[in-house]
Parts: C-alpha cells; structure tokens; sequence
C-alpha cells in the first residue's frame, strides 16, 4: 500500500448501491479492466469513461449497499481509483475494497467540504486526508486490514502466506 | 458483563470467553456457503496457487443466480463448479434445480442455532431466522476460508428490536420489516447485529421470521436473529442429526440501542422505486398501473407465500395488462405447493411458474420495458435491478402482490381477505 496519495475527486451522493456500480449482467467476468468498461453505467453511458479521468471516489453515506458482488470494488480499480473516501459505507462493500487493495477511508468531515475536481491527498502514515479546506484525522487501519492491503489486497496475502510457508518447511 | 447473541456465537468461533464490540478476532465459520459465485472463489483459488481445502465438509455450494444457464459462458462457469467439488469432495452440493441457496440451506438443515455462517451473498443474514450469526462476504474471502478456515471479523455492537402486538388479517411480517426500514432507512442498522424479540416474535413461523431476518439486510445489518424456541425445533426436526444448542442472549446483555414496533395498528407496506427504504402504506399508493407482478426471492417465495397469494387469486383471474411471473424459492417448496393444489391455483388465475431459483430478483429472466412497473415481493428495487434503468421495481407482501395482479394497480389486500 502507498503511504501517501493525491488526486482528483470524483464525488457521489448517499446510498451508492451495488447495482448502480456494476450491473448484475457484468458479473460473468472478474477482470478488473472488462469490469471497469461498466462501472456506474446504470447511472449514465458517459460514466465509465468520465470516472477514469478521476483518481480518488468520495460519496455520502452507506456507499456499496446492497449486494455482496465484489466487483462493486474490482471495477473501480479497474477504472484507475486508487482510493475511496465515503461518509461511510456498507459492510460487505468495505471488505471487499481491501480484498481487492483498493485503500478506503470513512471521513464524513471531508466527504462534506470536497467538490468535484478538488484535490484530495490522503497520508496514511500520518493518519490524515487533506482537502483544499483543510485536514482531518483518520483513524488507522485495523493491523491485521493494513496487512492486506499493503500486498494489494487479499489473493496476493493468500500467495504469500501458503508460499512462504511452504518455503519454511 | 454479558453477551448478546452475535457476541456469544463470535466469542465461540474464535475461541474465547468473551469479545467485545469493536475488537477484530480470528472466527473459524461452521459453514461457508457459495451460490453461483462459486466459479469466481474457484478462479481465486487457483490463482493462490494451493491444492488443499480445509474443510470440505464446512463447505455448500448451491446453483442459484442463473438456473439453468442461459449462455455459453454461464454453462462452463457451472461446469467448472461440478467438477471443483467432484475433485475435492465437496459433499454439499445443490445443482441448478435446487433453488435459492439461502432457503435451500435451511431445508437441508445446514443452518443450526448459534452457527456462524458465511455465503457469497448479501442475504446471508436469513439464517439468523434460526438462531444462526449469518453475513455475507465476497468471493475471494470464500476462497481465504476454503484454504485458512477463519476469516477476520470485527464484533458488531447490538441493536434489539421489539415486535410486539399482533398482526392483523392482510398484514404479515414483510409490512412489519417495509415499515422498519423506512423508519429506520437503509443505512440504520449498518455493521450492527440486530436481534428480534418480544411477543410477536416468539409466535411467528420459521417461515415469517426468514423474511424478518432476510430484509434486515436491507437495514445493513450485519446479522439478524432470532434466539431459538419451539419454532425453530419443530423446523429443524428431521432436518438434522446434530446436538442442538439453544443459546440465548445473557439478560445482562448490552445493546447500542433498543427500537419497539407496534403490529397492532400496522397497514400494508410498499417499498417504492428506487431504493428499499423508500416506503409508503399502501393506501398512498392505490391506483399505481403494474405492468408485472414477480412472487419470488429469498424474503417471499415460500411455501406459506405461495398459498396466501393463491388463497387471494382463487376464483379470480390476473388483470389482462399483468403478466405474474412466480418462482418457488426451492424444489421441495415447488413439490409441496403443487400438492397442495397452490400450483394449480396459480397457474389458472394466469399466472406462470418457473424452474426454483433467485430468477427475475437476480435479472435472469422478467426483464421489464422502458416505463414498465413491477411489484416484486423481493428485497430490493434498485435502478435497473431487473435489467432496464427506464423500469421502475415496488416490493410489497404476497398478499399485496397478489390483490394487485388481479386489480392491475396496487391494491390493498384487506379488500380480498375477510
């Protein structure tokens, strides 16, 4: 995982679900850069080209309610989202995000003040996400989440734990 | 200090005396269920790289979403998915005529009383209806569980809710969860364990508390259940050999927040397009053309939904203007009702039935045209959740659904039950 990152927001309102971000019909594939081809296609033709031009997504409330498809995540980091700041989020959407390395950051005071186009730098050493208003503290990751997500996100992990375990004997 | 139901089940599966709300533990899952995601832990599965699953036995993967396959592509993903569990000894294992997994894990008594179950989908909470901790989780944690057996969860602090009164003719369980969810909105319950009781709780069936338990997902909750009784142990008996443990939650338990909801004066409730907890009473609604009318899905497919509905449509026929798509939540459900006479019933008021799964609910099958309206009685109306984002989804009971098919707008039930 990146300690810091900076980019261009791209924002959304409350209660994002799963179905706005990836269509039931695009399940049939798990690849991330297909996925992206789709993602928030329900809510526009024009969103899957415009959320590339974008580097951090930042919603409202229980973003990624609804179903547990974890390509509502894949297909953002397909789409080149190299991070998500939300009021706050479902739970099945939050786990999904770092099993897929996508950093997720629950910050209802940013979330607030950012405007689309802003730029957002989020310091994960430092526990901080810095907006064009101001910063904010963020609580730190749960080690055992942070783990994941800094051999970009739970595959690689698995990869790594049986290997070098196996390696050891 | 006291446990709450989702505290004990945590505390047990991860090995300790106690846990609390907030702390993350190791908890190693009775069971982890895979619907027709399956094919996806299988891919992840080979890209770790390790032959070996734990646990076969913990293991139940069922053919749900797309049944049978409607593509090419759907067809290899199920194949796929036949020869996995052929290879490593999965024993349970549902094929495309089962039904939904949900329900079909609960008939074949895979779903015990203070279990902790994982599936690839979010209405996992449904198996708390017995007792069980049940949470969704995506496909690559399936596979962390196939090859680790454990996964990190963070305890969930607890909210208790309160059925008290009695429901009366017309009004059943889904009303009570359409007027907690608008109360309360989706994100109300969000990473939270909520725990029905009280008086009408304890004198609802099985059947009626799956849909309590189902549509708190819709909540965000992160489990719902119910602490089992007579109820649950008629249900389970003949479904399961295993010891059953009646666990309860400790009197001295702690709860974030505690809610109370009346049936007594409860009317019928609908959920409007687009979001679940958009809710209206029914009588605000009257008069909304419907264009389709789909009994189906893991909250309201069952076999007591199925004969309310046809209790309702005997002796009358489906609006010209409605086509009524219905969808047994299970085989044994579809055997049953067709013993009944539920089947036939149905199928002369105009109605038609399809082969046991998730379908119209899960966009396979019941695609609806630009402007069209459909009363679901499922658990969700997203934009474009039926495949068409100029389409509009009202969920409602069997009941509603029913007294609406025939009037071809939404109806108020009552009318049709004396």
């Amino acid at each position: 995982m990146i300690s810091t990152l900076s980019g261009k927001v791209i924002k959304f309102g409350d209660n994002i679900n799963t179905d706005l971000i990836i269509q039931g019909k695009y399940l049939r594939s798990i690849d991330p850069a297909e996925l992206a081809q789709h993602a928030f296609e329900m809510m526009g033709k024009e969103y899957p080209q415009k959320l590339k031009q974008f580097d951090i997504l930042v919603a409202g409330e229980n973003f990624g309610c609804g179903s547990a498809r974890e390509q509502a995540a894949t297909c953002l980091v397909g789409a080149g989202i190299k991070a998500v700041v939300a009021a706050s989020f479902a739970r099945v959407f939050f786990r999904n995000a770092i099993n897929s390395g996508l950093p997720i950051v629950e910050c209802p005071a940013a979330v607030a003040e950012l405007e689309e186009g802003d730029v957002l730098t989020l310091d994960f050493d430092q526990g901080r996400v810095v907006t064009p208003k101001g910063g904010h503290r963020i609580p730190p990751l749960p080690p055992s989440v942070r783990e994941i997500l800094e051999v970009g996100g739970l595959v690689p992990y698995l990869r790594r734990q049986f290997h070098s375990q196996t390696s050891k004997q | 200090m006291g446990l709450t139901l989702a505290e004990k089940v945590l505390a047990r599966t991860s090995g300790r005396a106690q846990v609390t709300p907030g702390e993350i533990v190791d908890a190693f899952p009775d069971v982890v269920m895979s619907n027709t995601a399956t094919w996806r832990s299988i891919k992840q599965f080979h890209s770790v790289g390790v032959n070996e699953l734990r646990d076969p036995d913990r293991i139940v993967v069922v053919l749900d979403h797309i049944s049978p396959a409607k593509s090419e592509v759907d067809a290899n993903n199920h194949a796929t998915i036949r020869e996995f569990v052929k290879r490593h000894g999965i024993k349970n294992f549902y094929d495309v005529n089962a039904g939904i997994a949900h329900v079909v894990m609960m008939e074949k008594g895979h779903v015990l009383p203070g279990q902790l179950i994982l599936g690839t989908d979010s209405h996992s909470t449904i198996y708390g209806a017995l007792g069980a901790f049940g949470t969704g989780v995506g496909f690559t944690e399936v596979t962390s569980v196939w090859l680790t057996g454990k996964l990190w969860m963070k305890v969930p602090e607890s909210i208790k809710i309160v059925l008290k009164g009695r429901l009366s003719a017309g009004v059943f369980s889904k009303d009570l969860m359409l007027k907690l969810i608008g109360d309360l909105t989706a994100n109300g319950c969000t990473y939270k364990s909520v725990e029905f009781c009280g008086d009408l709780t304890s004198r609802l069936s099985v059947s009626e508390r799956m849909t309590l338990s189902n549509l708190a997902m819709e909540l965000g909750a992160k489990c719902a259940m119910v602490a089992p009784d007579e109820a649950t142990m008629k249900f389970l008996q003949g479904r399961t050999s295993k010891p059953v443990e009646m666990i309860r939650p400790d009197p001295d338990a702690r709860y974030a927040k505690e809610v109370t909801i009346d049936a007594d004066t409860l009317e019928p409730m609908v959920s409007c397009p687009h979001q679940v907890d958009n809710v209206k009473s029914v009588s605000e609604l009257k008069g909304v053309k419907i264009h389709q009318a789909f009994l189906g899905s893991c909250a309201n497919a069952k076999l007591d939904d199925l004969a309310i509905a046809a209790g309702i449509l005997k002796g009358h026929s489906i609006h010209p203007n409605v086509r009524m798509i219905v969808t047994p939540a299970s085989r044994d459900i579809y055997v049953q009702a067709a013993k009944e006479g539920i089947v036939a019933t149905l199928v002369e008021s105009g109605a038609m039935i399809t082969n046991p799964g998730c379908g119209t609910c899960a966009e396979d099958g019941g695609t609806l045209g630009d402007g069209e309206v459909c009363l679901s009685t499922g658990n969700r109306n997203f934009l474009g959740r039926m495949g068409n984002r100029n389409s509009f989804i009202y969920l409602s009971s069997p009941a509603t659904l029913a007294a609406s098919a025939i009037r071809g707008e939404i109806a108020d039930p009552r009318e049709f039950v004396k």
